[in-house]
């Protein structure tokens, strides 16, 4: 089959490039030719155009006071600026719910986006859902996994308080062109193999530095069997590598997705054939089984059948990595009519309301408080430490999350497996880390919607 | 005189590869972004003798990819409060690097100096931030950073991104 940059022979997309520009663009390239005047050159800086900009609840605060320390009245755009209260929401403490009334404020006085507790999801489950993060954008946001929505094939990217009241303030910033690492993703992934597992194999492979300062790109003809959902986890993790993005060039899941839901007109960008890699590593997919990262580097990659003597305290399922609805789906897959095991908590946070509605709607609800899980009002909860399941000293957590670094999710002695949803439904089952096909076999039915490898 | 002429001289406080910014500054203590409030905890989860022994002028020094994780600016900003004057390591994380130039807190990467014997902690270390020019003064040896791109250099003597910013601003109106 053949995939973009294999044929170095065509000409490159006709588009309008700044003068100077490589003639042939990988992703990050094009999205960035398509926001700049300036050369787009890998290591070369860009003033870019910025299409949405965004804070949470801990890190608006401080933009909003660095915002006001540049003399800045009013943002570039309020319908490209949101505030989304997720991480210490609904607020834990008094010093949370300050920070979220000095955000809420904000807000309502600049008149940018802002969606209530209640309503609002986990930032990067909440913004593609409403339309706010599309195909061939820049979007940034203060939070480092804003490189989510490379799952839409556009460049998002992280930064912190200041760069972001920069933005708010001007409409643009800049940013230095990533060399771009090509992950080509071939074969067919077997019965439980999803996102997470590919990604966490990945950093495994290149490490949790691998793509410092690049772009990562995903092509091959795996991707065809990777859902939109399993398609934001992955890209979610590119900067567990060290990328600045993770990007998937937009097919027909990316654009029907995006049509559906769509807050502007968008463009979609598509890479060069012959566009230069900097690196292309190779994936088969169809040998990937399902793969944990032990404490406390995302890169510590091992099959979870090579895990199964390491006994847990903790299982959590959401987050902005895997708390969307295909995720959810297959936890309540695994557990409907088993229960937690005894010594277990297991806490599931839908990340936004549109996935808790069809959780209630498909029954999954009732299948997680009928197996003895905790079931939580859309927030980041426990991922990085914040509320709904801090771990206590020594103890040891199953979570669907990202980052397992030292204290993360509690006492700075606990520690943090990541996995995909069906591991850490089938550890939460077995009181320890398991291989979902302990509980269900390679042959078990597909998931109602379909799973493409059947 | 701008932010990099300046020479700095300080102890060494020594740490490996992928320093994150959770240990840098859990979490936890991210109900504010007071730096007099964030500097008790820096770096608590990995060295809880750090925030209460560093002093002004210290040097941070560490191996690959420092700074790595969350976006959070909290990060430089307990390091720099803690009083450290410069964080020097074989190379950094890249929203942690953006965050320091922004608020100011000098950082140079020299992979060199991740070497083995390059640096003990406690060792005292004259920097020259400018010149990008490191001196162990305790075993004498002596290390040079790689250069910051021009246009991070220019920000950075110009006083951050704030001042930046404001310019800009001011112009338009």
């Amino acid at each position: 089959m053949p995939v973009p940059g294999d044929n170095a022979n065509s000409a490159p997309t006709a588009r309008l490039a700044p003068a100077g520009s490589r003639d042939r663009m990988t992703m990050a390239e094009a999205i960035i030719a398509s926001h700049t005047l300036d050369p787009v050159i890998p290591g070369a800086v860009c003033q870019v155009r910025v299409d949405f900009a965004f804070a949470n609840d801990i890190t608006a605060p401080p933009a909003i006071e660095e915002f006001k320390k540049m003399g800045a009245a009013r943002v570039f755009d309020p319908e490209r600026c949101a505030i989304i209260p997720d991480h210490f929401t609904p607020n834990k403490d008094i010093a949370s719910a300050q920070q979220a009334k000095r955000a809420r404020e904000f807000a309502r006085v600049q008149g940018i986006k802002y969606w209530e507790v209640g309503r609002v999801g986990v930032e990067h489950a909440f913004i593609p859902e409403t339309g706010n993060a599309l195909p061939g954008e820049i979007i940034i946001g203060a939070d480092s996994h804003t490189c989510t929505y490379g799952a839409l094939g556009a460049l998002g990217t992280g930064m912190g308080q200041t760069d972001l009241a920069a933005i708010w303030a001007l409409g643009e910033t800049w940013l230095r062109v990533p060399e771009t690492l090509r992950v080509m993703l071939r074969g067919t992934p077997s019965r439980w193999i999803g996102g997470k597992d590919l990604i966490i194999h990945l950093i495994g492979m290149i490490g949790v530095e691998g793509a410092r300062y690049m772009s990562l790109e995903f092509h091959g003809d795996a991707i065809a069997f990777l859902s939109q959902d399993d398609r934001f986890t992955m890209s979610n993790m590119a900067i567990e590598a060290g990328a600045k993005c993770g990007i998937f060039v937009p097919d027909d899941t990316t654009i029907s997705y995006a049509d559906a839901r769509h807050a502007r007109d968008f463009t979609p960008v598509y890479p060069d054939e012959g566009a230069t890699y900097a690196r292309t590593v190779e994936i088969d997919v169809s040998s990937v089984e399902p793969t944990v990262a032990l404490p406390h580097l995302p890169g510590n990659s091992k099959k979870a059948r090579d895990c199964a003597s390491i006994e847990i305290d903790q299982v959590f399922i959401g987050s902005c990595t895997n708390g969307r609805v295909r995720d959810i789906e297959i936890a309540a897959n695994m557990l409907a009519g088993r229960s937690v095991h005894d010594r277990v908590r297991l806490m599931v946070i839908p990340a936004s309301y549109e996935v808790y509605n069809e959780a209630l709607d498909r029954g999954w609800i009732r299948i997680f408080t009928e197996a003895g899980a905790s079931v939580c009002t859309p927030s980041c909860g426990p991922c990085m430490g914040g509320h709904l399941g801090i771990l206590a000293a020594g103890e040891r957590a199953v979570s669907t999350s990202n980052r397992n670094f030292v204290g993360r999710m509690g006492h700075k002695s606990s520690e943090i497996i990541l996995a995909s949803p069906a591991v850490a439904a089938a550890s939460a089952i077995l009181g320890r880390v398991a291989d979902p096909r302990e509980i269900l076999g390679d042959d078990c039915p597909p998931l109602e919607e379909g799973v493409p490898n059947e | 005189m701008s932010e990099s002429d300046k020479k700095i001289s300080g102890r060494a406080w020594v740490y490996g590869d992928n320093v994150d910014t959770d240990v840098i500054i859990p979490a936890r203590y991210l109900s504010t972004s007071d730096p007099g409030l964030l500097a008790p905890h820096c770096m608590e989860d990995i060295d809880s003798s750090f925030a209460s022994s560093a002093q002004p002028g210290d040097v941070m020094v560490a191996g690959a990819n420092f700074g790595c994780g969350s976006s959070r600016e909290h990060a430089p900003i307990s390091i720099k409060a803690s009083g450290v004057s410069c964080v020097v390591a074989s190379s950094f994380a890249r929203i942690f690097y953006r965050n320091a130039i922004n608020i100011g807190l000098p950082i140079l990467e020299c992979a060199d100096m991740s070497s083995p014997g390059a640096v003990a902690a406690g060792d005292v270390l004259e920097v020259d931030i400018a010149e990008g020019v490191i001196k162990n003064i305790t075993n004498g040896r002596v290390f040079t950073a790689s250069p910051a791109p021009e246009f991070l250099r220019e920000l950075f003597d110009s006083g951050g991104l704030v001042p930046y910013v404001r310019r800009r601003l001011e112009m338009a109106r």
